[in-house]
């Protein structure tokens, strides 16, 4: 047979597409020919292919060779098409028979000694795979773990090309081969709040936020423990069920950041850039790989920017489409990615260039308009989708000498999760779950506070003392704690506090 | 004459030899112009000319000795080959080009030919 066909999968964002590797060898002059939009690194592959073939002492076609990846239309890159190039052109010289790769999807790098080496993305091109129907897939053995974690498909990994071939040609499988399950599903480590010394008004502020998805800002001077309890903030947030932690997989996988895992972790992802970061790493971009940002790679988990004013304009800003829609949508030459990006955000932020203007602001030498101007840096819009704002004073000494710790986080995150359960079950079948989502018109009608709290709110509404925005803000708050305090809806003292919240910096801007 | 060159004729001879035996007619050996030369030039019984490159290899250690046409050869080829059916008042008259690779097998002192009809 002078012409074969083998499946592959091209990834687009976390979307996979079947891509056939099709081989002719004809008769004619030696020669190689790959057709269907390779990128750089697969136009590479042709003498990657060859190398592995000949060093695994099998046979390479000295004649016309034409390789196609179909649909010709798509753009494809990566190496991942190696394994699938090698053996389309084995199967088109009738090296190996044809019944050996049906219903089977090949995904590896090929070394040029035959050996076969992980790809990035193996677990979203197996998610669609199984989606299209196929039932095996031949991965690297590095891979295997990853591979493992799609359910219903049959994961063959081997390290050689050789080792390979023997399966296919209806050998033995080794011990080491063959399916993966059972794949461990691990809690995954974080620090825990009890390190942290005193800070009630931030922890009750931590928590809110946990239940209901709300934004938060952190203001204090440096080293009173802003960063410490932002990394905290995971451990109190409910576990990821299997099915957010394989999304969360997802998107580190192909953003390579999954090769060599032995786990599925259900801690909600914690990131933390370095104020210096630009846009496009904050939401993701590339030429032709377009590679999911931060805010992607903190999904279902947070994102904190420690020192927020010192970012460069535009980079906070450009989280604002991901907040609002949950989706990070990046548009460029080669086409249109979506990836998904709902993650909590925690700014944490000085409050003045020096940083010592808190307490009585003995300490700090900044001049008032340097004050006024430092938190400014956080643009309008960004500040408006922070529902909670916490000012973190330095411990007292008494909160310092406490020698039993503060409360650990596995009895706050049962409130957490006792909380979200409420939410959830008051909110079935309306298309949201966190009280963050409630939309303006629901929480008019249907979610409003006890009346005494709406009048409370009216009354500032009409003062201008807050927006029509800020008055939904703290009712979705109001909510959260509502949830907290197992009340049936927000009283007079919850609105109070989502009040206070919204409101503590007023003396900073 | 170099062990390479007496090579190279070697294997022409053999080819030409096999193209007799399948009933062609050798009309031109090393034709050569200034911009190259043709290995072999034959007609067959049915009047097509045939022009012949002829790689010979004592292994297949350093490639496959047709993987030595490149697009480059492949082009002077055909023009060569042009060349000669104007010279030879033949420019309208079929024609095809075809490569021999020729392995000269030296311990058992035989050649084996891989032969590719119509090619370029």
């Amino acid at each position: 047979m002078a012409i074969a066909s083998v499946a592959a999968i091209s990834l687009f964002g976390l979307a996979g597409e079947v891509v056939q590797v099709e081989a002719d060898i004809s008769d004619g002059i030696p020669s190689y020919i790959l057709l269907g939009l390779p990128d750089a690194a697969l136009s590479e592959s042709k003498d990657r292919v060859r190398s592995a073939i000949v060093n695994s002492a099998e046979p390479w076609p000295n004649r016309r060779v034409t390789v196609a990846l179909s649909p010709a239309w798509l753009p494809k890159s990566g190496s991942g098409f190696d394994l699938p190039i090698a053996i389309s052109l084995l199967l088109a010289q009738g090296a190996i028979s044809e019944s050996s790769t049906h219903q089977s999807i090949f995904l590896a790098e090929l070394g040029l000694n035959g050996e076969l080496r992980p790809v990035r993305g193996i677990l979203p091109a197996l998610l669609a795979a199984k989606r299209m129907g196929y039932t095996k897939a031949y991965v690297a053995r590095a891979n295997r773990i990853e591979a493992g974690l799609v359910e219903g498909v049959e994961v063959i990994h081997a390290a050689h090309l050789k080792e390979l071939l023997v399966v296919l040609r209806g050998g033995v499988l080794d011990t080491q081969m063959g399916q993966v399950t059972g794949v461990p599903v691990v809690a995954g480590r974080s620090a825990d709040l009890s390190d942290v010394a005193g800070q009630p008004q931030a922890r009750r502020a931590m928590e809110i936020a946990a239940v209901g998805g709300h934004h938060l800002l952190f203001i204090g001077p440096p080293g009173t423990g802003k960063t410490m309890l932002a990394e905290r903030i995971p451990s109190i947030l409910p576990p990821l069920d299997r099915e957010g932690a394989l999304e969360v997989a997802a998107i580190a996988s192909i953003a390579g950041k999954f090769l060599g895992a032995t786990e599925l972790p259900t801690l909600p992802p914690f990131l933390a850039p370095h104020h210096s970061a630009t846009a496009v790493a904050m939401v993701g971009g590339g030429s032709h790989f377009i590679k999911p940002g931060l805010c992607s790679l903190a999904h279902r988990g947070v994102l904190f920017i420690d020192e927020a004013p010192e970012c460069s304009s535009g980079v906070l800003d450009a989280l604002r489409q991901p907040l609002e829609s949950g989706a990070v949508s990046i548009s460029r030459a080669i086409g249109n990615v979506t990836y998904p990006a709902e993650f909590l955000l925690i700014l944490a932020a000085n409050p003045c260039p020096c940083g010592r203007y808190s307490g009585r602001g003995r300490g700090c030498t900044c001049s008032a308009l340097q004050i006024r101007r430092y938190l400014q840096r956080l643009s309008g819009p960004i500040l408006d989708r922070i529902d909670i704002r916490v000012v973190v004073e330095t411990p007292s000494r008494i909160e310092m000498a406490h020698t039993g710790g503060g409360e650990p986080s596995e009895s706050v995150r049962t409130r957490v999760v006792a909380a979200r359960e409420r939410a959830t079950v008051r909110f079935q079948g309306m298309g949201w779950k966190l009280n963050s989502k409630i939309p303006p018109r629901e929480l008019r009608q249907r979610f409003t506070a006890e009346k005494s709290a709406m009048n409370l709110l009216h009354q500032r509404l009409e003062k201008e003392e807050i927006s029509a925005r800020g008055f939904h803000k703290i009712l979705r708050v109001a909510w959260s704690i509502a949830d907290l305090a197992e009340h049936e809806r927000p009283n007079l003292d919850d609105v109070e506090l989502a009040l206070q919240f919204r409101q503590s910096l007023g003396e900073f801007v | 004459m170099s062990y390479r060159k007496e090579l190279g004729q070697r294997g022409e001879e053999f080819v030409a030899q096999h193209l007799e035996s399948t009933g062609c007619e050798i009309l031109d050996r090393n034709w050569r112009v200034r911009e190259g030369e043709l290995d072999l030039v034959a007609q067959t019984n049915q009047g097509v000319f045939l022009f012949v490159e002829v790689k010979t290899r004592t292994s297949r250690k350093y490639g496959d000795p047709l993987e030595a046409i490149d697009a480059k050869k492949a082009q002077r080829l055909q023009k060569l080959a042009l060349a000669w059916l104007m010279t030879h008042n033949a420019w309208d008259e079929p024609f095809r080009i075809d490569c021999a690779g020729v392995i000269f097998d030296t311990t058992e002192q035989k050649f084996v030919l891989d032969y590719r009809v119509g090619v370029l």
